[in-house]
């Protein structure tokens, strides 16, 4: 199963994910990570500036990654009962 | 309302020079996360789903216009245009950036508020009745006593690392609006034989993951006494309670443990010997408090008769006002609960317009409830009716209070990183459903939490929901026969949960089912489920 990583920046909270070799508000942006990832995930917990890193199992959909968590999937779009906020990343009905 | 002195102010100005250094440190990298998380969460910031939530005391739940106005400003200026009000009379903002979080706490500090206290195992907000000072059936106003708990509590060494958070609440009437029977420790006012006014403590209440109602460990506590006494109550907490497990570590458990005599006994024996030591405030600061809660000056003359032709507004009197101690004069609550609209939440412009109303029309006081809606506490009822067109005009003239669609709900998973389901949404159905046949079914108290953690009060819920994670998906247990009020009781599960949809349909049958078994009109679904029993509504919801 695909797995994707993401974290929340430290300076604004805001919710990102891991593009390769940056990272990006939006999930469709997101790299599935294969054996390297807990390498990946040790070195960007040293570096201090992204929290509460976790490795997200996906689904991949004709339009982009689908977390499997309700939980990740909400933090990938934005809260469900704010329309106007959502991100690009999955529709809101999606969640 | 009360005004800081020179203590209170340096004390919240120090705070936020010293947060401001040790956010600079950690954006720096200069100490770690994990040196820097307990220090943001003492100052009251968390990092949830989306971004970090600061979580603003409301002391008592009692807001002067300049606050409401500053709390206002800050909802444009720092986060989306809104702000939620809490089950714990407080205000959370859910779109805070850590960089500009030190400035935001400045702005606060300048109106005389702050975030510490809302977070972490100390003593948390205080919280109170809602119509404290004005309501007709009280015997005082019980906010000077939380004030001087308030700034007890502020930072006491003694009792900042506790075995887990400990939340107190007082009441100066035998209506219960402040859920003390649900409070780790819970305080009413009530007078003794001579007419003296003292305390009747409670303790070992709580929801959460192990849901139970306090124990009285003692009918009557002189006034001039009770902070001794709640300084013994928390050194034997402090000194017996469980640290070993995070899930036993709440007072209940100890008074459980224990039994409430025995815990009593050692209140008792630990209390005298501290009470020779002066522990107590001097009477005169405890008058030069209460002197700071004096009522505004009301006319005891203002006519009490109006003009009740228009029926939306008549309506809205009959459902969202309360009697006042002074004749011609109203409590009314703003309802924070439009059906559809999320529980809680206020505008950045409605906490502005309500701010203007409570300068105009309420003596420049607005509570918040633990039931997530606004009070504004000493109206003319002559008028009610121009506060009432005002409110109309921006949505929070909704008529439903105590009602169907008046529902407690958590953020939930919407929001909270510890949340295993969504709570709002659940609120959003079941309000436009239920909004239509609400005043038939007169009192109906509905709560819901997105986890065990109970922040939606649901095992005090008339009807209680509890989202819970069912192997990733989001699954709604459904209890019944809770209540938070003088009649305290604690909702017990239906039987199994049920998804989204199901949960809005299993509630709406719970309710055909109280409509066909109420012995009359007048009897709320509380008192139905409590004369038959629960095996009527669990066959009508599950066959």
């Amino acid at each position: 199963m695909p797995r994707v990583l993401t974290g929340n920046r430290l300076e604004t909270g805001d919710v990102l994910w891991w593009t390769g070799n940056d990272w990006s508000l939006h999930l469709n942006d997101a790299v599935a990570l294969g054996d390297e990832a807990e390498a990946l995930v040790a070195r960007l917990t040293a570096a201090e500036r992204i929290n509460d890193l976790v490795l997200v199992d996906v689904d991949a959909t004709d339009t982009g990654w689908r977390p499997r968590s309700t939980r990740e999937r909400v933090r990938a779009v934005g809260p469900s009962v704010r329309p106007d906020f959502a991100l690009p990343s999955l529709p809101v009905d999606a969640i | 309302m009360y005004k800081y002195d020179e203590y209170d102010q340096a004390i919240v100005d120090a705070r936020v020079e010293e947060f401001r250094d040790q956010v600079q440190r950690r954006l720096n990298n200069e100490i770690s996360e994990d040196a820097f998380k307990p220090l943001r969460l003492m100052n009251g910031l968390y990092l949830q789903l989306h971004a970090y939530m600061l979580r603003v005391a409301i002391p008592y739940g009692t807001l002067s216009a300049r606050q409401m106005r500053m709390l206002a400003h800050i909802a444009r200026r720092y986060d989306r245009g809104y702000a939620h009000f809490t089950t714990r009379q407080n205000l959370q903002y859910n779109w805070m950036k850590l960089e500009e979080t030190p400035d935001l706490l400045a702005d606060l500090a300048s109106v005389e508020m702050h975030a510490f206290q809302t977070s972490g195992n100390c003593i948390r907000n205080i919280s109170s009745d809602q119509f404290a000072g004005a309501a007709a059936d009280e015997i005082a106003d019980p906010r000077p006593y939380a004030e001087l708990l308030r700034q007890w509590s502020t930072l006491h060494p003694e009792f900042s690392f506790l075995p887990r958070k400990f939340k107190i609440a007082v009441t100066g009437s035998d209506t219960d609006r402040a859920a003390i029977q649900l409070h780790d420790i819970g305080l009413q006012l009530i007078r003794n034989d001579a007419g003296e006014i003292g305390m009747k403590v409670l303790v070992g209440g709580g929801m959460g993951r192990t849901p139970l109602l306090a124990h009285v460990i003692r009918d009557y506590l002189p006034m001039a006494d009770y902070l001794s006494y709640m300084e013994a109550i928390l050194r034997v907490y402090n000194r017996h309670g469980r640290r070993d497990n995070i899930y036993k570590a709440r007072i209940k458990i100890l008074v459980n443990d224990l039994g409430p005599a025995e815990f009593a006994a050692q209140v008792e024996a630990e209390w005298a010997q501290m009470k020779p030591l002066g522990l107590d405030a001097p009477a005169a600061e405890l008058a030069r408090i209460v002197a700071q809660f004096a009522p505004p000056a009301l006319d005891a003359d203002a006519p009490a008769d109006i003009d009740l032709s228009d029926a939306g507004f008549a309506n809205w009197v009959a459902v969202n006002t309360h009697p006042h101690k002074v004749p011609g004069h109203a409590i009314v609550t703003i309802s924070l609960k439009a059906p559809g609209e999320i529980p809680g939440d206020a505008s950045a412009d409605q906490m502005d317009l309500i701010a203007d109303l409570a300068e105009q029309y309420a003596g420049d006081e607005i509570r918040v409830t633990h039931a997530q809606n606004l009070v504004l506490p000493h109206v003319r009822r002559a008028d009610l009716f121009t506060l009432w067109q005002a409110l109309v005009g921006a949505g929070l003239a909704t008529a439903n209070l105590d009602r169907a669609s008046d529902i407690i709900a958590c953020p939930g998973l919407d929001y909270c990183t510890l949340a295993n389901a969504r709570s709002i949404p659940i609120a959003q159905k079941l309000a436009v459903k239920l909004a239509p046949q609400e005043a038939d079914l007169g009192e109906l108290k509905i709560k819901i939490s997105g986890c065990i953690n109970a922040c939606g009060h649901h095992h005090a819920g008339h009807i209680g929901i509890l989202g819970v994670d069912r192997k990733g998906d989001e699954n709604y247990q459904l209890l019944l026969g809770g209540s938070g009020a003088e009649d305290a009781s604690l909702a017990k599960i239906l039987g199994p949960g049920f998804d989204e949809d199901g949960i809005v349909v299993a509630v709406e049958k719970v309710v055909d089912c109280y409509k066909a078994l109420r012995s009359d009109p007048a009897e709320r679904l509380l008192d139905t489920y409590r004369r038959v029993g629960a095996a009527p509504f669990k066959e009508a919801v599950y066959g």
